[in-house]
């Protein structure tokens, strides 16, 4: 039976990490399902889901050679299927941006947590003085959201940034 | 005699320059973000006092000096003020446009087509995002020295410009406006 394993590799960028990667995920004929890449203050972070047969172990000693030069850091677990998308609410953006100084996330998305929501995707980016965080989140059917939208508000006043909540939109085509 | 302005555009902000007002711009500093004027909403300005005409003449002034500039509202030198100028008519996805003008206490009367597209501001300059914004735009507002009120379409460029420094005079930044966690970039190439 197909198992899904989590692949994260992190670490020094170059090019030629994730044709590397790939190829010898592709080597054990596994299959790429989701996966993410981006430089974090130009560090490379990829994590991708991919299914298959093949056992972590075996995976691990797999994609073992690119972490040869101590540059990059590989990780290998198996997971869970999960099911998906769960009963939706309402999909929303909030970006907050401010002075930097810690605590500006947990403060802010405490605040979506205590309202039952849920994020769904985030970046947050430091360029220069400037903090900006911009997150997807799923709230609940039935959720209040002007008082979810004024308890965020509140958390980011206390902090001295700004923060705006608005619809997510999709266009049906 | 002025040629007649094409069809849909206001032929008095069209014909306006900043030579109307009569006063040389001075070059101020752009203010970046997280500046508290950038998220503070403007203040409501008497477009005839010298005071608002001083203003409108450095606006322009600061927005000819700034490398593909299109548009520079009070708050980005931080005045937390409701005005903007705008000249949108070198740019390549120009439509129509009306040239160079400065608006006082300007507001979006009507908006419809909603195009994405990605956006930078001198105030957050490392980075860029998509934003969606009407491409069809009626806003009202008043010229700055005569203080008439006008009401001009704007469509394309023009149309996200005016919205861009709309949303600055409410203490909005693009970042306010983007579509979603990956529609956020860093500038890759700076004017």
């Amino acid at each position: 039976m197909s198992t899904l394993h989590a692949v994260t590799v992190l670490g020094h960028d170059r090019p030629g990490i994730i044709a590397e990667t790939t190829g010898r995920l592709a080597g054990l004929g596994l299959n790429l399902e989701d996966s993410t890449m981006t430089l974090l203050r130009g560090h490379f972070a990829m994590m991708l889901l991919c299914a298959g047969d093949t056992p972590a172990a075996e995976i691990e000693s797999a994609l073992a050679p690119l972490t040869d030069d101590g540059t990059l850091t590989v990780t290998v677990r198996e997971v869970p299927q999960e099911s998906g998308a769960s009963a939706r609410g309402s999909s929303w953006v909030l970006t907050v941006h401010g002075g930097d100084r810690p605590g500006i996330v947990s403060s802010v998305v405490g605040r979506v947590a205590d309202a039952g929501g849920n994020i769904t995707d985030l970046t947050t980016r430091l360029a220069g003085d400037l903090y900006l965080v911009v997150a997807e989140i799923d709230l609940p059917a039935g959720a209040d959201v002007d008082a979810v939208t004024a308890a965020i508000r509140e958390a980011a006043a206390e902090l001295g940034v700004g923060a705006t909540l608005r619809p997510a939109e999709a266009d049906e085509l | 005699m002025n040629q007649p302005a094409p069809e849909g555009l206001n032929a008095q902000v069209l014909a306006w320059s900043e030579a109307d007002l009569g006063v040389e711009g001075r070059v101020l500093d752009v203010v970046r973000a997280p500046a508290t004027v950038l998220s503070t909403v403007g203040e409501a300005v008497d477009p005839t006092s010298a005071e608002s005409v001083q203003l409108a003449a450095d606006l322009v002034a600061t927005m000819r000096v700034s490398p593909g500039c299109v548009g520079l509202a009070a708050p980005q030198v931080g005045v937390g003020a409701q005005m903007f100028c705008v000249d949108v008519s070198e740019h390549p996805k120009t439509r129509d446009h009306h040239g160079t003008f400065v608006l006082c206490n300007a507001e979006v009367v009507s908006s419809s087509r909603n195009e994405k597209a990605r956006e930078g501001c001198m105030s957050v300059p490392d980075l860029t995002g998509d934003v969606k914004r009407a491409s069809r735009l009626v806003v009202r507002g008043q010229l700055p020295g005569s203080g008439e009120e006008v009401e001009l379409s704007a469509n394309a460029f023009e149309a996200r410009c005016l919205q861009h420094e709309i949303d600055h005079c409410q203490g909005l930044l693009f970042v306010d406006r983007v579509a979603g966690a990956h529609a956020i970039y860093a500038r890759q190439t700076y004017l």
